[in-house]
């Protein structure tokens, strides 16, 4: 008779060997290479300028709920906070002809694009609201792109611990239509627990993509050597795809 | 003078047959095991488009109390039964209560890591939809689908049907083909459910979403097209079980060696 204990152990060991499986450095490899499928994958049926699904003002979410950092510590974000970011400006700077200091002012001043879009957390949950502002790509055009540049950094305000949030995106979302750099939320100023005083709408990714307290963009032409060279805080720290259209 | 050479006679499951059955077995253990790790991360099911924390939950999974006296427990509806040790609330790698919603026994990895889950989600959905397109191909051309698991007018009887029933509940089972109900099981699972996780899987994504807006339609939302995810990987698992159920009540050795080696037909 094996018995229960036996079982017990015996089920124990299984689970432990394939956890240990699991979790394997190289096995771990390989399978982010084949997920790293999908985006090749999703690009080749998607069309370059192809939009997610935009809503009526009726489908909206009565409650967008938030998540990650909710405020920022830093001493110069909280400053400008507390004068509602009239001074505040945002550095665009990197692979460009002209570095910019854009006020919140100019940004509105800029053409604008306002969309209800879903928000669709890597958890599980989908909130659907209103984002305006300038899109990405007219931002880029007023700096000029050298031609090595290939991704767009945002650096941002808030930080877990020592980490500072940041993220990436290639230049094809960059110059998305839907991609804005929103001030307005829900048709009203972006509110402080959502990303005050812009944050990154890149509609066709998931939402850690969607940088909140955005403080400088700047263009490079490789995450390496940035941070974890991953290209964003959550790919660091946690694994995350760099990739989150799925 | 010609002579008729003895042909082996073919076997009762084709190779293609064989390869695909266990390659997918491996398959859809991972896919579910780690798509309940995913489901972990948020255990509430909704209908429609959006749907968070405020929004009305049909499914939950969840635990009350505190560290000591952790209770775990599943709502339907407006149904709620207490799942402490399973469901909510179960015993972590340390042996003590934690509040997740599926056991580490249950998932993979075998205790909270989203990225790690989704990075064998994402990987093995590509061996799941390239198995089953190549299988599929595969039995239409070997005449497979066609010769094993068409269902005739016959067959269709409900007094045929009944018939099948009822011998499933005596423990009778047909060795010479497939019955209706076996039939019904595999064209169910190969053609329903199977095409319908890919599909809902692939209308959550954000991409999929701007690639093609109308597979989301289908569903009736981004969180009705997760829920019909849930509610089709309960179907397989049901199906693997009554699978399972059967190849043990009607001779296991002798299923799954011919499973393995092809079998006599």
């Amino acid at each position: 008779m094996i018995g229960r204990r036996g079982v017990i152990l015996g089920g124990g060991l299984l689970l432990a060997g394939c956890d240990r499986l699991v979790r394997d450095p190289g096995v771990n490899d390989a399978l982010d290479r084949v997920a790293g499928l999908h985006q090749p994958g999703q690009r080749l049926i998607m069309g370059r300028d192809a939009l997610a699904q935009e809503f009526g003002a009726r489908q909206m979410s009565p409650d967008f709920r938030t998540n990650g950092n909710t405020d920022v510590e830093d001493a110069g974000w909280r400053a400008h906070a507390a004068e509602g970011f009239a001074r505040w400006t945002l550095r665009v700077d990197g692979l460009v002809h002209r570095s910019l200091d854009l006020s919140l002012a100019a940004l509105k001043a800029m053409t604008q694009r306002t969309q209800i879009t879903r928000h669709d957390c890597v958890e599980g949950w989908s909130a659907i609201g209103q984002w305006q502002g300038p899109q990405l790509g007219q931002v880029l055009a007023m700096a000029g792109m050298l031609p090595t540049a290939r991704y767009v950094v945002f650096h941002c305000a808030d930080r877990t611990g020592d980490a500072p949030y940041y993220e990436s995106i290639d230049l094809i979302d960059a110059f998305h239509p839907q991609t804005i750099l929103a001030w307005g939320m829900n048709g009203a100023v972006l509110p402080i627990e959502h990303g005050a005083p812009i944050r990154l709408r890149v509609e066709r990714q998931l939402g850690y993509k969607q940088a909140k307290y955005v403080m400088r963009v700047e263009l490079r032409d490789s995450l390496a050597g940035l941070y974890g060279g991953k290209g964003g805080y959550w790919e660091d720290v946690a694994g995350y795809q760099w990739y989150a259209g799925i | 003078m010609m002579t008729q050479l003895p042909s082996s006679p073919p076997p009762r499951h084709r190779l293609s047959t064989r390869l695909w059955h266990w390659a997918n077995a491996v398959v859809v253990l991972v896919m579910v095991m780690s798509g309940l790790m995913i489901f972990n991360a948020h255990p509430r099911l909704y209908w429609g488009a959006y749907g968070a924390n405020a929004d009305p939950a049909w499914l939950e999974i969840g635990a009350t109390g505190d560290a000591q006296h952790l209770a775990g427990g599943l709502r339907i509806g407006s149904m709620s039964i207490g799942t402490t040790g399973l469901l909510g609330a179960s015993a972590g790698e340390d042996g003590a209560m934690q509040a997740i919603a599926f056991p580490g026994w249950a998932t993979i990895p075998g205790s909270y890591d989203l990225a790690l889950a989704r990075r064998w989600h994402l990987a093995f959905a590509w061996a799941l939809a390239v198995g089953l397109a190549v299988y599929v191909v595969r039995s239409l051309v070997n005449g497979h689908i066609w010769r094993d698991l068409h269902i005739s007018r016959a067959e269709w009887a409900p007094r045929h049907i009944w018939g099948d029933v009822r011998d499933h509940l005596r423990l009778r089972f047909d060795d010479a083909s497939y019955g209706v109900l076996q039939k019904l099981a595999y064209v169910g699972v190969l053609f329903v459910l199977l095409p319908a996780m890919i599909a809902s899987g692939l209308a959550m994504a954000p991409g999929m979403d701007a690639a093609a807006p109308w597979l989301v339609d289908l569903f009736g939302g981004r969180q009705s097209a997760r829920s019909v995810h849930f509610i089709g990987m309960a179907g397989l698992v049901g199906f693997v079980g009554l699978h399972l159920s059967m190849v043990l009540l009607s001779g296991p050795l002798r299923r799954v060696w011919a499973m393995i080696a092809g079998g006599r037909a």
